[in-house]
Parts: C-alpha cells; structure tokens; sequence
C-alpha cells in the first residue's frame, strides 16, 4: 500500500518536474522573442554556459558527497585552488591526462586534511574549511612563484602553453542542429541551439564531468556503499549500531569530494581557459556549495543548480551582454510571478505577496532601463541561492547530521 | 599552574607546527629553509615594524568583531561583506565631504558602523524568521557585497589611474598620523580604534547584563531561553553588533594612507578570514586576539623580505592557515584529555567512598 504510494508520489514529482522544465523552455523561449535577444539562446551562447556550468557542477558534486557523509565542506575552493595548480604543473610536464589525474590528487590532499581535522580530530567543519581555504591560496600562490616562475610561458602568478584535453564534433547532429537554430523559431530553435551547443567542440572533460554526475547519483542512491554513506550524514550513531565503519565512510566522502572539487579547478585551467592563473576559481568554490543547496543536497538538483548558475555566469564572460542581462530580468520576473501564484495557491500568502513585490520590482526595473549592469549577473547565484534557502527553507532538508561532531564509541 | 599551561600550550604548539610543516614544503619544493627561518625570526627595520603596528590593528578590529559572534554561538563567516560594505559606505561618505574638517571622521566612523550593522543584520534577521543558517547566508552575502561595491565604485566613482575608486577624503579630514620611529613611516592615527574596541569589547562581556545575557546564550541557548533571554533578539543584535566593528575593519588604513575606496587596487580583501582565523587563535579573550593579530602581521610583514631569498611571500599565507588549523586541533585534544582526567577523578573518588562502592555492587 505504502509502496504503490510512495511509486505514485515519485511517478507525480517527475510528471511535475518534466511539466516545469518544459514550461521553463517554454518561458525562455517566449522571452527570447519578445525582447529580441536572439543571444539568449545561440549555440555560442549555451555552449559557454555549458563549459561555465561544469567547473560549479564538479564542485558542487563534490560539496553532495562531503555533506551526504555528515561533513559540511566549505574548503571547496581551497580544493579546487589546489586543483587548477596541479593541472597546469602535471600537464605542462606529463600531458592533459597527468594534468586531470593530478588535480584530481591535489584537490584529494586538501580533502584529506579536511578529513584528518573534521573527522579524527572533531574539528568545526566550518573553521576547518576556511583555514583550507587560506591555505589553498597560500599554497597556489607560493608553488606557482616556485615552479612556473622559470618555465617558458610561465610568470610567477602564471602559466600557459600546456597541452589542454582533445574536443570532440558529433558531425551530422552538430551541423543539422546548427542550421535549425539559426532560424530562431519559437521553441525549436531554442531547443536544437542546446543541442548544438552541447555537440560541438565538446571535450573529454566536459564528458567526464556529466559522466561523474551520473555516477555520483548511481553509487550514492544505488548502492549498498551510497546507502552506508548518507547513513553517516543522517545518523552515525544509527550507522555505526549497525557495523558500518563510519570514520572510513567519513574519509572516503570526504577524499572524494576533494577529488571533485580538484577536477573542477582542472577545468577552469584546460578547458575554461588555456592558461593558468593564480587564483583562477574566483569563488566557484562557493558557487558550487551554493548549487548543492539549491539543488536540495540532491544530484538532480545541483545540476540543475549548475547550469542555471553557469549560464549565469557565462552570460556575464560574453562580450556587450548589456542587452542580454536586460532580457534576463523580464525572464526573473516572470518566474517569480509564476512562484508567487504558486506559494498564493499552497495557501503561503506572505510568501506569495513579497515574492510578487520583488517580481513587480524586477518588471518595473526592465521597463524603466534598457540595459543592466553585468555585474549583476556576476552576483545572481548568490542572490538567487539566498531567495531559495529564505523563501523555501521549509522544503529544503539538509542530512540531518550535517556538520555535527562525531566520536566513535558515542552510540554507546 | 595546570591550567595555565593547558590554555597556554596549544597556541604555542600550534605555531611551532605550523612553522615547521611550512619548513616542510619549502624543502619539498626546493627552498632554503634556513634562509627562511632567518629572515622570519630576523629583527624587523622599521618600516617594517610600523607596517606591523598598522596592520595589528586591522586584523585585531576583524578578531573582535568574529569574536563577538563566537561567543554568542553564531559563526560570523561574513566579516569579509561586511567590512567591505562598510568601508565603500564610508568612503562614499567620507569622499562627498558632507560634513567639514574633523567632524566628518567622527561622522564617516558613524556611517561604516552603521553600514555594517544594517549588512550583518540580513544574515540576523534572516536566521531567526526563516531559519537560515547564518554560515550560508552570509557566504552568499559576502560576494553580493563584493559585485555590489564594484560595481557601486565603477557606476559613481571617479577614475583613479586605470581603475575607479570613491573621492578622496578632503585634506581637512585626513588625521595626523603618530610619527614615532623617525624616518619611517606613520603609525595611523586610528589604530586607536582597535584598542577602543578591544577595551569596548571587555566591558560589554564581562561588566554588562547584556553581556552575560550574550555569553549565556552562547553557551546554551535553551538554558537562556528558559531564563527569560529573548534568544531571537539576541542573536539580530549581536549579529549587528558584529556587524559595526567589522564595518571599522578598514578605517585605520582608509584614514591612514589610502583615503579612497575601490576594488582591488584601493582596498585590502581577506581581512575578514583573517579576523576569524585571529579570534579562534586568541580563543575569543582580549589579550589572545591582540597577540593572534600582531603575529598574523608579523608574519605577514616579514614575508616582504623573504622574496630576497627567493621564496613566495604567499608562503606565509599557508603558515597562518596551518596555525589556525593546528591550533583548533590543540584545544580539542586538551579538551578531550581534560574531560578524560576529570571522569578519571570523578572514578576514583567514588572507589574510594565506600558507600558508593557497595552502591555500585548492588548493581
């Protein structure tokens, strides 16, 4: 009984979620339209997005598997400081594959002395991710004045002229999807410019990238191992009743959250960019954790997270974005009106009144200017991340042993 | 005598730890570690020692203003956003010249105070209404602050070489600072600030009710709670008052020298981890963040030289992360050794009573 509810429940929550992600082209496209921004959605345009969305997905995969363990991860930049020096240094010595390999290892030895302070030694997870943090930046500033310094194409904060990983054309979808954006019907166009997009120039590590997000969904929900990992982060006491070793399961969510946050850095470095810089990441760190939270600690949802902050962010990398980010904010408006009637409807009316009042603010500001600042996308993850965690903090549930120390033996 | 050594040993370990792994990594990546340790512990010239001074007193407005929150129980991670709030409020105010000759110090003060306060607030108001932890808020609020001066500074600034930055502050404004190493440069006039804070600080926790109320909440919020502390306001006002000392963070060095605002190139970002990483050394007491701050800029202002040597002055940014790390890590292990030799004692007290131990046969 219980089981045909729950199947039907979860059957309804992806008839909705496929209902909203259409609606949502829908909304874009018809946005598109009407302000004339074909820019919005070109091939060029999405596939910057797309190469913006994956540095913060691999973050924020990496903030899921610290937090789903019980460790809240707030050295993710500090990781992933540590990751874009270990690709520019492994790859300029040994090739992009040595460069990926290598930031993953040095992204996995700021997880392990975030593990060693939080997990043996009961640290505040919080204290020791920001003392990372210092430290990432310390040490990527010192080791490329170390090592680049003297390298040809290197400078003490610098580093280019490395081999970055090979790029892929899917040739007859990639061409085929390009002609019928071009067109800029409604809808089609939309839809076939990600397409293409997504199937030109494509490199490897991009692939890796959505590979390891479908990986991470697989083993954390669709395993026994996954199942024994989030039984640390919602209750280790529980876990450890039942013979499940819960400082190793600690350690290992934590190395690879590391790992991640190290592959992310090497993104920025090989594909983002062709050069290295010394404090590269500019607070993706934070982005990606500001994605897991919006993403409700769920793989689904930081991906989601992910590439609406990553188009966020690669329409603010676009040169004269001024009229696009103009258009952006006819589209926040009018998804917040459609929240508002939504939170009207659940019965939430303050919620539903103040959500239209910044939706009317928005309306109001888009037909009172022509074109926005783009440092305003610059900041709209963060402004988005902190309307979601103050307006649907009722429906966000974190693991519930999130950040809480952790002795073994205190089952008792 | 036990105790003093347990509270004292762990900062003292730490830095010794921290110097050493940082030995460490200069000999991995080739470094003369002996040129480093010299340089280090070599006596500072005095231009040095002033750059020490000021910078003490940066790092210890930012320890007291993390310090506030800590001992309320609330990690104010956002420091960062709001000393950058602050100083760009002031600098805007301070550069308009509204207020003539001295007064407009006091006033400029006044508007980074209350700038601050009002930015530390959202995170506040937002934790107790909507139950939003103050950590992830003011993470997100930190780099608002941040676009958000930029972009303030791009829009109503003024060019200052290749980038913008607020008006100067009026001559008539700029104080005098304390000449008092000659041929050196001056100690700011306010890092008189810090230590007004730093004595501000100490009455407000130990000889005020609020203080006490501030403390108690800290240590248990459901034991204020049940003795009749309003914990939610509490925690708006100790996050605002967090808030306005960390609006001052940058007074001393906008009055100082720099008299304008702008990112980055008039402006020093990172104080506010800094300040953190002061008052988790200094375990939140006055004497311990006034000496975790004048080590934090001793290293930092001997690193200067290290690049004579050949070394990246960075490296010391990875000594100052280690010591906080270590240092967090001391505490714990003489926590858990005295919770430890206290059930120890608890034990054999009982053992040697020996109603309770029958007590404990009948079980």
């Amino acid at each position: 009984m219980t089981g045909t509810t729950a199947l039907s429940r979860a059957r309804t929550v992806r008839y909705t979620t496929i209902v909203v992600a259409l609606a949502a082209i829908v909304t874009v496209s018809a946005v598109r339209i009407v302000t004339g921004a074909d820019r919005l959605t070109t091939p060029g345009t999405l596939r910057q997005a797309l190469i913006a969305a994956c540095p913060i997905l691999l973050a924020g995969l990496g903030g899921l598997w610290a937090e789903r363990a019980g460790i809240v991860n707030i050295g993710l930049e500090g990781q992933m400081l540590l990751g874009t020096w270990g690709a520019a240094f492994f790859a300029y010595h040994h090739g992009w594959l040595a460069g990926i390999v290598g930031a993953a290892v040095m992204g996995l030895i700021g997880g392990l002395v975030h593990a060693i302070a939080t997990v043996s030694f009961g640290v505040d997870h919080i204290i020791s991710g920001v003392a990372l943090n210092i430290i990432g930046l310390g040490a990527v500033g010192f080791l490329a004045k170390s090592y680049f310094d003297e390298l040809s194409g290197g400078g003490p904060r610098n580093l280019s002229g490395y081999p970055t990983p090979p790029t892929l054309t899917i040739p007859g979808i990639s061409d085929g999807a390009r002609s019928l954006a071009d067109q800029h019907w409604f809808v089609v166009s939309d839809v076939s410019a990600a397409v293409a997009g997504a199937t030109t120039n494509l490199s490897i590590l991009t692939i890796l990238t959505l590979a390891l997000a479908l990986l991470t969904a697989w083993a954390l929900w669709r395993t026994s191992f996954g199942l024994r990992l989030r039984s640390c982060g919602e209750n280790p006491q529980a876990a450890e009743t039942l013979g499940v070793n819960v400082y190793l399961y600690k350690y290992v969510a934590v190395l690879v959250s590391g790992a991640f946050a190290g592959l992310g850095g090497a993104y920025l470095t090989m594909v983002s960019s062709s050069s290295f810089t010394v404090g590269q990441t500019n607070g993706r760190g934070y982005i990606g954790l500001a994605s897991m939270i919006f993403g409700n600690w769920r793989p689904s949802g930081v991906l989601t997270g992910a590439l609406m902050f990553g188009y966020a962010d690669g329409i603010s990398l676009l040169p004269k974005n001024g009229p696009l980010v103009h258009a952006l904010l006819l589209l926040v408006a009018v998804f917040l009106l459609a929240y508002s009637v939504f939170k009207f409807r659940a019965g939430e009316l303050t919620t539903a009144i103040v959500v239209a009042v910044i939706a009317l603010g928005a309306l109001v500001w888009y037909f009172t200017t022509t074109r926005v600042p783009s440092a305003f996308t610059g900041m709209t993850p963060y402004v988005i991340t902190l309307f979601v965690i103050s307006v649907a903090s009722q429906r966000l549930r974190m693991p519930a042993a999130d950040g809480k120390p952790y002795r073994r033996g205190s089952a008792g | 005598m036990k105790r003093i050594a347990y509270s004292l040993a762990p900062p003292v370990v730490a830095v010794v730890f921290a110097l050493a792994a940082t030995c460490v990594v200069i000999a991995i990546s080739g470094g003369s570690v002996g040129a480093f340790l010299s340089t280090i512990f070599s006596v500072p010239n005095d231009r040095i020692l002033v750059n020490i001074v000021n910078q003490s007193s940066l790092l210890a407005i930012s320890g007291f203003a993390a310090a506030i929150g800590f001992r309320m129980g609330l990690f104010n991670i956002g420091v960062e956003g709001q000393y950058i709030v602050g100083s760009c409020a002031a600098a805007f105010f301070g550069g308009s010249g509204l207020v003539p000759g001295p007064l407009n110090i006091l006033a400029t003060l006044v508007v980074a105070i209350l700038a601050g306060a009002a930015y530390a607030s959202i995170a506040g108001v937002l934790k107790v209404t909507r139950g939003v932890s103050e950590v992830i808020s003011a993470i997100m609020l930190n780099y608002i602050a941040l676009t958000m001066s930029g972009y303030l500074v791009q829009r109503y600034g003024v060019k200052a070489g290749y980038t913008y930055a607020t008006n100067d502050l009026p001559p008539s404004s700029q104080p005098l600072g304390f000449a008092i190493l000659p041929g050196a440069n001056d100690v700011w006039a306010l890092t008189v600030i810090a230590v007004a804070v730093a004595a501000g600080y100490w009455f407000l926790l130990a000889r005020t009710r609020f203080g006490f109320d501030l403390r108690t909440t800290g240590a248990s919020a459901s034991a204020a709670l049940a003795s009749g502390i309003g914990v939610k306001k509490m925690v708006v006002v100790s996050m605002a008052l967090s808030g306005g000392v960390a609006g001052l963070v940058w007074m001393p060095a906008y009055f100082g020298s720099v008299h304008r605002f702008g990112v980055p190139e008039n402006f020093q970002a990172g104080l506010g981890f800094a300040g953190l990483a002061v008052a988790l050394l200094g375990r939140n007491r006055v004497p311990g963040i006034i000496l975790g701050a004048v080590l934090f800029a001793y290293l930092s202002g001997q690193s200067n030289e290290l690049q004579r040597d050949g070394i990246a002055k960075q490296v010391v940014d990875i000594t100052q992360g280690i010591v906080v790390l270590a240092v967090v890590v001391a505490y714990e292990i003489v926590r858990r050794r005295q919770s430890r030799a206290e059930r120890e004692q608890v034990s054999e007290e009982l053992a040697a009573t020996p109603a309770a131990a029958n007590e404990g046969e009948a079980r």
